[in-house]
């Protein structure tokens, strides 16, 4: 290798490339504010620098009033759920260099009711979540004597496993087409909980979670767009489960 | 009713209309010229023929059914509240009722030969 070539590696594996990217933020306080604001600010980022550094990095340095709700930043919480250049993502789970663009558009998520800046209200789907009876229902339990484990196959694992990995962010009800006009649509994220407990073998509760669904403004008024399922970042597939709930009401699945 | 029932009777609606629809229009295109079709003795005729009269009165249920229930659908989408939601379904339960009796008056008036 000769001396020129090694001397431009070596320049490549530098330990800081930092680069400046404008994070266009907006700002909103309900209580105050007729409409929301786009604040630009500029900020330096790394190939491994994610939205919420970039975010907080606003917050620590430049304005400290900006909104924003997050804790694990690793993906396993669901805080920061926000629109990232239009679309619902996690801001712990977005880096900037993967976004492509020297812009970045921070928006809070569509079809909840903001609290302030990027902060929204997920009180509705968590009402919608509990609805759905979340749990194992049984008469018996793996804790009552004689202490037992309920067992099952790889296969009957399978049938919901995908569902489990939910983190209750919200990234798919904000994407929801059908959550944009109907308030009272329970959303992906309680739907694909119902599947998750529907298809799980250990329970009994399937029919009055399959009559909970089957109301006016449940199950029925997915139109199956998909968008859910493609904004997901734990990769669950609500639209699945909506369909295979429906196989279920319609008599296609026991 | 459940809305599980009344989407089954959607969907099934939908399916028996898609034939129906394909047997008349296969009539019109097989037994005779297209543009034929329409003319006043041809329309008397396909209502006087008792069989062909009932598919059409079929059609026309198929089609309100279909129709309206897709209707109610789209409305309780588009606004939400108790009152607004019983005013559209037994607003599209009447419309359908009406044009229901409506086309049935036709066909049987045109079946009677009253025209």
């Amino acid at each position: 290798m000769s001396e020129t070539a090694l001397a431009e590696e070596q320049s490549s594996t530098e330990v800081s490339s930092s680069k400046i990217v404008t994070l266009r933020i907006a700002k909103f306080n309900p209580e105050h504010d007729s409409g929301q604001q786009y604040v630009d600010f500029k900020v330096p980022y790394e190939r491994w620098t994610t939205v919420l550094d970039a975010v907080l990095d606003v917050k620590k340095h430049l304005d400290h009033s900006v909104a924003v709700r997050y804790s694990c930043r690793q993906a396993s919480c669901g805080s920061c759920g926000m629109k990232i250049n239009g679309r619902p993502r996690l801001a712990c789970f977005t880096k900037i260099s993967e976004l492509n663009s020297d812009v970045v558009t921070v928006e809070p998520m569509n079809n909840y009711p903001i609290v302030r800046d990027l902060v929204v209200k997920l009180d509705k789907m968590f009402a919608n979540h509990k609805k759905m009876q979340p749990y194992v229902i049984r008469e018996d339990s793996e804790i009552t004597a004689p202490t037992k484990e309920f067992n099952q196959t790889p296969e009957q694992l399978e049938e919901y496993i995908q569902f489990a990995n939910c983190i209750k962010c919200g990234l798919c009800n904000s994407a929801c087409p059908t959550m944009a006009t109907d308030s009272s649509f329970l959303g992906p994220q309680a739907l694909g909980q119902a599947y998750r407990y529907v298809a799980d073998n250990r329970d009994k509760g399937k029919y009055s979670r399959l009559k909970i669904i089957d109301e006016s403004h449940g199950i029925w008024r997915c139109h199956f767009a998909g968008s859910c399922s493609q904004v997901c970042p734990k990769g669950v597939d609500p639209a699945m489960g909506i369909q295979l709930l429906r196989g279920y009401l319609l008599g296609f699945r026991k | 009713m459940r809305e599980s029932t009344i989407m089954k009777i959607h969907y099934g609606t939908a399916l028996a209309a898609v034939v129906l629809v394909a047997v008349h229009v296969l009539f019109r295109v097989t037994m005779m010229n297209y543009e034929d079709s329409l003319a006043y003795e041809n329309v008397l005729a396909n209502y006087k023929y008792l069989p062909y009269a009932i598919m059409l009165e079929l059609i026309l249920v198929l089609l309100s059914v279909h129709g309206f229930n897709g209707l109610r659908v789209i409305l309780l989408e588009l606004k939400q509240g108790r009152s607004y939601e019983k005013a559209v379904t037994y607003g599209c339960i009447a419309g359908m009722a009406g044009l229901i009796a409506y086309g049935s008056r036709t066909i049987l008036m045109a079946s009677m030969g009253i025209t």
